[in-house]
């Protein structure tokens, strides 16, 4: 060449700088890499559905007037006292410890503003959240964390956890820095542990042995509350079917792409499956033995706006959980925070080492002074918010389908863009009647 | 005395008549017949009453147990007295899997010997063994003490917390960072204790104390086979 | 995830009585599974030259007479038959591969249960007191007796995913639990020659163990190794010509129970389902210990005394 040029430099696919820079890591320290949130690669979702507007052969509704109906009745299989839910969108279960106190509070506060329910998680009931919460999910996890009968009692549904979308066939985990006094005094253990969990529930394995655990449960609580269960993506068609035969008014059925407030990242990355292909299979598990409808699914991973609402109840889910989405709407990852996150490795949008405490929100911390940056009221009032536009851009997408209620939204509604998610989610290639894969 | 013939009564029937009980106490000692191994008796009673079971029980018998006095003449079947807050648990026979998991408090005395994985995840509970245990027994045992009289099977204490154990008999084998511990006078003067309110007429001194090396508490690259 | 039921007879004055206290323990395993249930029986030995089959049709209304004609002409052999639902056990004097053989010929459809000396096997879709009733269990003899409620896992709810599953003659297994690398150990097994017909995690331990058998391997050396072979969770209980044994895995979640006095051995998943039989409150009662084999047997078969 005559001129001086900037040669082209060529990154390889397989060994990109990030995974150069995740091996180096684990040279130098020995140790797996931690983060917290969920899939972040991009897989197959709702994004590649679409939803069938009225047109000639179909009439919309009009808003306001013509009702689009809202509401989800929860785990009235068995339970004397049944949840009766304004809108089908459900705060998932994010443990005191993972969270602050603070970020629980918001999220009863604003779940109950919105009519809808939240779900400790991992570490047991807080007095702010069951204060706040008019809904509070009770879950019975493998560790069993600040278990006891007296908050049973007090929850108006309990929710049996066999896993989570992130990490299924994994257990719980909070890094010492999180595991304050507070926390500590909650889950019985030494200040500043590195926690470790359970994968398997202590006291029973198999969905023989859980059919007689569920049983206790409804014992212990006169049968008064639902009693839901709750599974990482996995192999759904058989872990649903397994769930009803065990007794559960309520399937919890969480994708790949839930998060985590900790865990291994190739867990999050490598095991489960993403929603998408999950609903599916759990809906036609349902229907095999006549229980759709009749036992409430509930799912969970990714959920994002309304148009994913809406999608996932005509895929034929019953309601939908939000986790991450949630504690963005309370401030996580905010812009105003970038200079903040800087200085701790991140940046605003980028930020997921959730497990060291240090969010600069206040949400994934137990640290007392980044806690006060989230004001409980307030943050009920966004994610109250937030929650109204999930359910009014579901209504609106509903309407315009001619539905006068979310859950009459079916697969017929839907077409997708890519031959995976046509597969995956078992409707047809836009433009064409063909379903591949359809040979289950 | 109020008596509960399951030959002709519902499981139901029995926990609702002893949950009703910490809403108007009408009755304190209740004894329960014919049980022929069903599950979930007597669990999650709130009240200080007393309940003899009369033969042996299934899975989870005195579940979530507080404040009852809970006795059973017989054999218990998987997770006795799981999740006990408070009260005393007495099993005349011997128990299954998971006796006295993840409770937090209260008194669990087995005469005979328990299965595997006894005492799992324990959060405070006392339990008193006159028997053997079986293997990964106080598994991630996190407060509380364990006594056995008898022998204690493999991977004892494995991921220990906090927990106390006491074995008089062989340990089949020690699981990650479980050690055995110097016996000193104040662990013989509690262990005398415990043992003297199990009503077992041993010596302290006859055992040997076993805890935590706490290695594990926070991840150091040297100890990644352990895991 | 199932139920597992057994019963073994020492006291030979109570083998008229067997179904009858058979028929309440697999009953009691109804929660644990409620989609199939069914049962290896032992005894009415056949003699010498002999061999005894039971044969599983699709329906009660199959034409088994048509059957067994056809069968009778082609070997020219004596035999004996009766019906019993939508099975016959079947006695005939020849060997077992020619049985076999023309029975393929004639009715590929109807499937081979059981073969041996002693044993029967009977099971179908359906609540375990349909099962009970549809082949009378409670008023069969026997010397001993194995049995098995189904709650699918993995597998298709059918008559061929139910329990027990044949290992070889006189023998057979029920299983509660899961294994997990029954895919790659099923590609193994067939290329040593064992047949599958279900997709079951549970029909692969029981070709596990017809292969090794069949290999030479004793019955105890077959289950130590299968302890190495087999990953996943499993309490095993197999029927023997002579008696039962049960097995654990090293992790041991799954439950078991036995039960022993001078008159019998009992096994279930859960005590409710021993509570039923004379003599339970005096019986010894323990838990099999992980790992390990548990077996009780009659030193000679019945009438081949040495």
């Amino acid at each position: 060449m005559s001129e001086k040029t900037t040669p082209v430099l060529r990154e390889s696919a397989t060994f990109d700088r990030l995974t150069i820079q995740e091996i180096q890591r684990a040279a130098e320290t020995g140790i797996y890499d931690i983060r917290g949130g969920g899939t972040k690669r991009k897989l197959p979702h709702f994004d590649d559905l679409l939803l069938l507007g009225a047109s000639v052969s179909r009439y919309p509704l009009e808003g306001y007037r013509e009702k689009c109906g809202t509401d989800v009745i929860l785990g009235n299989r068995f339970a004397k006292k049944p949840i009766h839910l304004k809108i089908p969108v459900t705060i998932a279960g994010m443990s005191f410890g993972a969270l602050s106190a603070n970020a629980k509070e918001a999220l009863g506060r604003g779940a109950t503003i919105a009519g809808t329910s939240t779900t400790t998680g991992d570490g047991g009931m807080t007095p702010e959240e069951r204060g706040q919460s008019q809904h509070l999910v009770y879950q019975y996890l493998p560790s069993r964390y600040g278990m006891n009968p007296d908050d049973l009692r007090k929850a108006d549904a309990i929710e049996i956890v066999l896993g989570q979308g992130a990490k299924p066939g994994g257990g719980g985990m909070l890094l010492g820095m999180k595991v304050t006094e507070r926390v500590a005094g909650m889950r019985t253990l030494p200040i500043g542990v590195d926690q470790r969990s359970a994968c398997r529930h202590p006291d029973w394995t198999g969905p023989d042995d859980l059919a007689i655990k569920i049983a206790e449960i409804r014992e212990i609580t006169d049968w008064e509350k639902p009693i839901y269960v709750k599974i990482g993506a996995s192999r759904p068609y058989y872990d649903v079917k397994l769930a009803v035969k065990a007794g559960a008014d309520v399937i919890v059925l969480d994708g790949m792409q839930g998060g985590t407030a900790a865990t291994q990242e190739v867990f999050i990355e490598h095991v489960g499956i993403p929603i998408l292909p999950a609903i599916p299979q759990a809906v036609q598990a349902l229907q095999e033995m006549g229980m759709h409808r009749k036992v409430q699914l509930i799912v969970s991973g990714g959920i994002r706006n309304g148009a994913d609402v809406a999608k996932a109840m005509a895929l034929g889910a019953d309601a939908v959980a939000i986790g991450t989405a949630a504690l963005i709407a309370l401030g996580d990852n905010h812009p105003r925070l970038d200079d903040e996150l800087k200085k701790i490795g991140s940046a605003a949008g980028f930020y997921d080492d959730w497990q060291n405490g240090r969010d600069p929100a206040g949400i994934t911390t137990q640290d007392p002074e980044l806690s006060k940056r989230l004001d409980p009221i307030e943050g009920g009032r966004r994610l109250a918010n937030y929650l109204r536009v999930l359910v009014l851009e579901a209504q609106t997408m509903a309407r315009a389908c001619g539905k006068s209620h979310l859950h009459n939204l079916d697969p017929e509604d839907l077409v997708a863009l890519t031959v995976e998610s046509a597969a995956m989610a078992r409707v047809p290639l836009a433009g064409t009647t063909w379903i591949p894969g359809s040979q289950y | 005395m109020k008596t509960f013939d399951l030959g002709n009564t519902t499981v139901r029937d029995l926990n609702q008549a002893l949950h009703d009980q910490a809403k108007t106490l009408e009755e304190r000692e209740w004894l329960v017949t014919h049980p022929d191994g069903a599950h979930n008796l007597a669990v999650g009673v709130n009240e200080a009453v007393s309940v003899d079971i009369q033969g042996h029980a299934g899975y989870y018998c005195a579940g979530m147990n507080q404040k009852a006095s809970i006795t059973v003449h017989g054999n218990v079947g998987v997770g006795c007295a799981e999740n006990m807050m408070s009260g005393y648990v007495r099993v005349k026979g011997s128990a299954s899997q998971a006796a006295g998991a993840t409770a937090h408090g209260g008194l669990l005395v087995i005469e005979g010997d328990a299965g595997a994985r006894c005492g799992i995840s324990m959060k405070g509970i006392d339990i008193v063994v006159g028997g053997s245990i079986g293997h990964m027994s106080c598994f991630m045992g996190q407060a509380g003490r364990l006594v056995v009289c008898g022998d204690a099977g493999d991977a004892l204490g494995d991921s220990l917390y906090e927990t106390k154990i006491f074995v008089k008999g062989k340990v089949e084998s020690l699981g990650s960072d479980c050690i055995e511990k110097e016996m000193r006078p104040e662990h013989i003067e509690e262990l005398q204790a415990l043992l003297n309110k199990a009503g077992f007429n041993e010596k302290a001194s006859d055992f040997k104390r076993y805890g935590s090396a706490r290695q594990l508490y926070n991840f150091k690259v040297d100890n990644a086979c352990a895991y | 995830m199932c139920g597992i039921v057994g019963l073994y007879l020492k006291n030979p004055a109570l083998e008229p009585q067997l179904g009858k206290l058979f028929e309440p323990m697999l009953e009691a395993m109804t929660d644990r599974g409620p989609d199939s249930a069914g049962f290896a029986i032992y005894g009415d030995e056949v003699a010498d030259g002999w061999v005894k089959l039971t044969l599983q049709a699709a329906s009660d209304d199959y034409d088994f007479k048509a059957l067994v004609g056809a069968l009778e002409g082609k070997l020219a052999a004596s035999l004996d038959w009766f019906q019993n639902a939508s099975a016959i056990v079947l006695k005939i004097k020849a060997e077992e591969a020619a049985v076999r053989s023309a029975l393929a010929e004639l009715a590929p459809d109807v499937r081979i249960m059981s073969a041996g000396k002693s044993i029967e096997i009977l099971k179908g879709m359906g609540l375990p007191k349909e099962i009970s009733e549809r082949f009378g269990l409670g008023s069969m003899k026997g010397s001993h007796i194995i049995g098995h409620t189904r709650m699918a896992t993995e597998s298709a709810v059918t008559m061929e995913g139910s329990h027990p599953f044949s290992t070889g003659a006189d023998l057979c297994l029920v299983h509660n639990g899961s294994l997990s690398n029954h895919f790659r150990l099923r590609q193994e097994l067939r290329r040593e020659g064992i047949q599958f017909d279900t997709e079951n995690d549970t029909e692969v331990a029981a070709g596990y163990l017809a292969w090794r058998l069949q290999q030479g391997d004793s019955l105890k050396t077959a289950l130590d190794s299968s302890l190495e072979a087999l990953d996943g969770f499993f309490t095993f209980a197999i029927g023997t010509r002579n008696g039962f044994a049960v097995i654990r895995d090293p992790i041991a979640c799954k439950p078991a129970i036995l039960a022993e006095t001078d008159d019998y051995v009992a096994m279930a998943s859960e005590y409710q389902a021993l509570s039923s039989l004379p003599g339970i409150e005096k019986a010894k009662v323990w838990e099999p210990v992980p790992a390990t084999m548990y077996i009780w047997e009659r030193e000679s078969a019945q009438g081949a005394r040495t």
